[in-house]
């Protein structure tokens, strides 16, 4: 081993190395430009992870329109309450009282469930198996299940279960959209966290071709829409789906008569 | 070679960005302004300049007497980054508009490999000090022929009847692919 020239070769980097930090921290001294200091407050305030729901290319990008005052406090969904109110506190803004939101998953198509239609040796992502018929899962409209979401997701908020499902973990999710975005069948739908009550599929074929590919496939029989006093449930396009504007009970599904089990209650009680 | 022929080699007949493929990334990304394209120019000209004349000391004076030559690409790395900061700094204090237009290009210039290039083939070229001054200087006005050349066309472009699926980076790819042609006309030239 020759220690001589490993000595040099340290030296010798650390040496240029060194010569420019003096360099630049000189540069740095004269050509210094006053930022605003609630820029920087601001950015610490914000939660930093970068994940773009406000549609600027990252926090520090967020913090400088906030104190510029181009968006107001609502353009983070990530953030938290409280951080949120000291910011608006810094720059004299009013808070928006926003219910936080959650992805929910609305197909319950996993393996055992759904019909498989064929074998697929495509690209193994949502993305891909789109441009190639869809995917092994017969249905045309539910989960593809090759986890695009949980790739995109900055939170670790979601994950695959063993029936090939995507789980949203809504302790964790934040409500940056980015897996709504990535989701090719649209299956993933922003709610807040207070709705419960959901119908868990996303198939808009009529109820006999719904039921042929998958057994928890809604089916449009309007079971749900008659139990229901409320008017909370409706059914468009031979799918059933929950104004949760309307439908009164928060913890409690209308029906047990449901046929395939679409209408699922998601979440626990009181979750904020 | 005298001065004048590394100008045109390194500026037109072997241009980082249309002939030898370089510095792709900027030439694509800041090519929508022809004022911002101009800057973004001048800064990897004068950061190319700097480059040359810098890593030659460093090659000839540090690498080659300790026998370290294994640790261009590193040394490069260090210099042009450094290079970077600077004009990052400079442009900063001296203009904010135009530090927001170049945005992120402006510090991956850092990771520009035209400016690599330049560093990696004076030294494979075995240029002097001065010629290798110019060459990194001849290579930046090549750059910013190509990036200014090309905002031109792209200015053009925005108000051009583009069918709706070539709009954006589809037209702009294949105006770069026929300006690498007509460069290659070029060849051969000295």
């Amino acid at each position: 081993m020759d220690y001589t020239s490993l000595a040099q070769a340290v030296l010798s980097m650390g040496g240029i190395g060194l010569v420019f930090a003096l360099l630049l921290a000189l540069a740095n001294k004269k050509l210094k430009v006053e930022e605003d200091p609630k820029i920087e407050k601001v950015e610490d305030l914000l939660p930093g992870a970068n994940c773009g729901a406000c549609g600027l290319p990252g926090c520090s990008a967020c913090a400088v329109a906030l104190v510029n005052g181009k968006v107001d406090l609502s353009i983070c969904p990530v953030a938290d309450a409280s951080d949120l109110e000291e910011i608006g506190q810094l720059l004299g803004l009013e808070t928006v009282d926003t219910k936080r939101q959650v992805a929910v998953v609305l197909c319950q198509g996993g393996n055992t469930n759904v019909k498989k239609k064929a074998e697929y040796d495509g690209i193994k992502t949502c993305l891909g198996a789109t441009f190639a018929s869809g995917g092994e899962r017969a249905c045309n409209y539910g989960c593809i299940g090759y986890g695009d979401c949980v790739a995109v997701c900055p939170f670790d908020a979601i994950h695959m279960n063993k029936e090939g499902l995507p789980v949203v973990d809504r302790n964790k999710c934040t409500g940056c959209n980015n897996c709504v975005l990535a989701c090719p069948r649209n299956v993933i739908e922003l709610h807040p966290v207070s709705s419960h009550v959901f119908v868990l599929c996303n198939n808009k074929d009529s109820g006999k071709n719904a039921r042929q590919v998958c057994k928890t496939a809604c089916i449009a029989c309007k079971i749900c829409v008659k139990a229901d006093e409320s008017g909370g449930f409706e059914v468009k396009d031979n799918l059933a789906f929950v104004d949760h504007t309307k439908y009164d009970k928060e913890y409690e599904i209308p029906t047990e008569k449901c046929p395939t089990k679409a209408i699922v209650i998601v979440g626990d009680k009181g979750e904020k | 070679m005298t001065i004048f022929t590394i100008f045109i080699s390194a500026a037109i007949i072997n241009n980082y960005v249309l002939v030898q493929f370089l510095g792709i990334c900027p030439f694509v990304g800041v090519s929508k302004k022809l004022s911002s394209s101009f800057s973004m120019g001048l800064a990897t000209t004068f950061v190319m300049t700097m480059a040359a004349a810098v890593t030659w000391l460093i090659y000839y004076f540090i690498l080659v007497p300790f026998n370290l030559q294994f640790l261009q690409i590193v040394s490069f790395i260090l210099v042009i980054a450094s290079l970077v900061q600077l004009v990052e700094m400079f442009i900063k204090k001296m203009s904010k508009p135009l530090y927001d237009a170049l945005g992120i290009f402006l510090p991956l210039i850092t990771t520009n490999c035209a400016i690599m290039g330049v560093a990696l083939f004076l030294v494979m070229k075995e240029y002097s000090f001065i010629e290798s001054i110019i060459f990194g200087f001849s290579a930046g006005v090549g750059f910013t022929l190509a990036i200014v050349l090309m905002a031109g066309i792209r200015e053009e472009l925005e108000i051009a009847d583009v069918p709706e699926y070539f709009k954006g980076a589809p037209i702009t790819m294949i105006v770069a692919g026929c300006m690498a042609l007509a460069f290659m006309g070029f060849a051969g030239l000295i």
